[in-house]
């Protein structure tokens, strides 16, 4: 039986000026998956992909147990997508639209939708026309969570929300992962949202995976390591560095794989272990793959 | 600086400290344990509760929790859910465990030693009669 949510299998999309090549990633049900990587990556294609809006040149795409794109009508039952191109008809209210996914899908939910409105600030007179920007995002991923779908698909939910209708949306997205039969992939280049409320995390790069793993791996693998040498001292060769700055008797190595035992290889001349954020990280990782790729 | 419901109001998860977010909420635990303000045997959140509260994943809360149980803290009964260890700070299976490892070290340094059974239990005596002064 498959149960993944999401199961894409070296997926490759051929344009012009931009191709997508070998993308595999997996997401369980009751996860959240944050999926970045810098403009031009290849995320809204990622998403487009999963959700059979277009078609692989190669691969395999199944998504609740369908596979896309020739299942995708019964896949998008279960599915909410929102992406930040979406608009709403400008002269219809929200009201409106809600009454209208209603009529369309019978699991809406009206009682979540009403309280959803109060929470993100919203009136369903409004003509989708006059709604702010934030506004407008908080309306469109209103209409996907009412449906309760098993799997939300979002192409960066937060952006161009302010810092309070960001932790209003994405105490929404938390509230929804207390069932855990349900899931979220969402894509963002803001690696703070990402860091705070994601179970894994794949990152992409000009077309590629470039690493994929759960959080608390990730955090735990990374970490710079801060080197003094009294003169004359060499430092010895150690595996698993990443990136390496030397500035005259000090040395700083960044490494994907901490453990103690790296700690001793290096020797007794280490002053400071730091941990690295996830925007640290994310950097320093795109830079690597970017050199070993000779890009 | 997040969203914290009323039920756990006080934990605070800070995205600007240093520290990662699951030693963050682990040492929160620990002071509350420790404060007596969740008593031995209290039901502590579910990880997908704590998370929704925190706003955040709930793999951070998961290690959080698997990790206060290695420690002794709290205790996962699978399908009832997490608790506060019933001795203080550790639970109690491991401090039994613990103390047999003690005792079994101290019965062979007593052998090596040369003491007589009689010896070592009043040694024990005089060791607890100390504790007491203190």
């Amino acid at each position: 039986m498959n149960d993944k949510h999401i199961e894409m299998r070296g997926v490759r999309k051929v344009y012009r000026f931009f191709s997508l090549d070998d993308v595999s990633l997996e997401l369980e049900p009751g996860q959240i998956m944050g999926f970045v990587g810098p403009n031009g990556a290849g995320k809204s294609t990622t998403l487009r992909l999963a959700m059979g809006m277009i078609a692989p040149d190669a691969g395999e795409i199944r998504v609740l147990g369908h596979e896309i794109p020739r299942q995708q009508a019964v896949a998008k039952r279960d599915i909410g997508f929102v992406s930040a191109e979406m608009r709403l008809l400008p002269h219809a209210t929200l009201g409106w639209h809600m009454d209208f996914m209603r009529s369309i899908y019978p699991e809406w939910d009206g009682s979540y939708a009403a309280t959803l409105v109060k929470r993100f600030n919203l009136r369903t007179e409004q003509n989708a026309r006059s709604l702010s920007l934030g506004e407008h995002v908080k309306a469109t991923l209103l209409l996907a969570l009412a449906r309760r779908p098993r799997l939300l698909i979002l192409d960066e939910p937060t952006t161009g929300l302010d810092p309070v209708a960001r932790h209003e949306v994405i105490s929404e997205f938390m509230d929804v992962l207390r069932d855990d039969s349900r899931s979220i992939l969402f894509s963002s280049h803001n690696t703070v949202d990402v860091e705070r409320i994601s179970d894994t995390l794949t990152f992409i790069d000009r077309g590629r995976i470039v690493d994929c793993a759960n959080k608390e791996d990730f955090l735990e693998r990374w970490r710079r390591i801060q080197v003094q040498l009294p003169p004359g001292a060499v430092l010895p060769d150690v595996p698993n560095i990443v990136k390496r700055e030397t500035d005259g008797h000090f040395v700083t190595l960044t490494t994907n794989q901490f453990s103690e035992g790296l700690l001793k290889l290096i020797g007794p001349h280490v002053t400071h272990v730091q941990r690295m954020n996830l925007e640290e990280i994310f950097v320093t990782n795109v830079m690597y793959h970017r050199e070993a790729r000779g890009q | 600086m997040l969203c914290i419901h009323s039920m756990y109001s006080g934990i605070n998860i800070s995205q600007t400290d240093a520290r990662p977010m699951y030693l963050q909420i682990m040492e929160q635990i620990r002071a509350r344990v420790a404060a007596g303000d969740w008593a031995p045997g209290k039901e502590l959140p579910s990880i997908r509760a704590l998370a929704a509260a925190l706003s955040v994943s709930v793999i951070t809360v998961k290690r959080a929790y698997l990790d206060l149980e290695t420690e002794g803290v709290i205790v996962t009964r699978h399908g009832k859910g997490s608790f506060v260890a019933e001795v203080n700070g550790l639970a109690g299976e491991l401090k039994e465990e613990q103390l047999g490892e003690h005792l079994a070290a101290a019965a062979e340094i007593g052998q090596l030693l040369g003491l007589t059974a009689d010896d070592l239990a009043a040694r024990l005596r005089r060791a607890l009669k100390d504790l007491e002064k203190k």
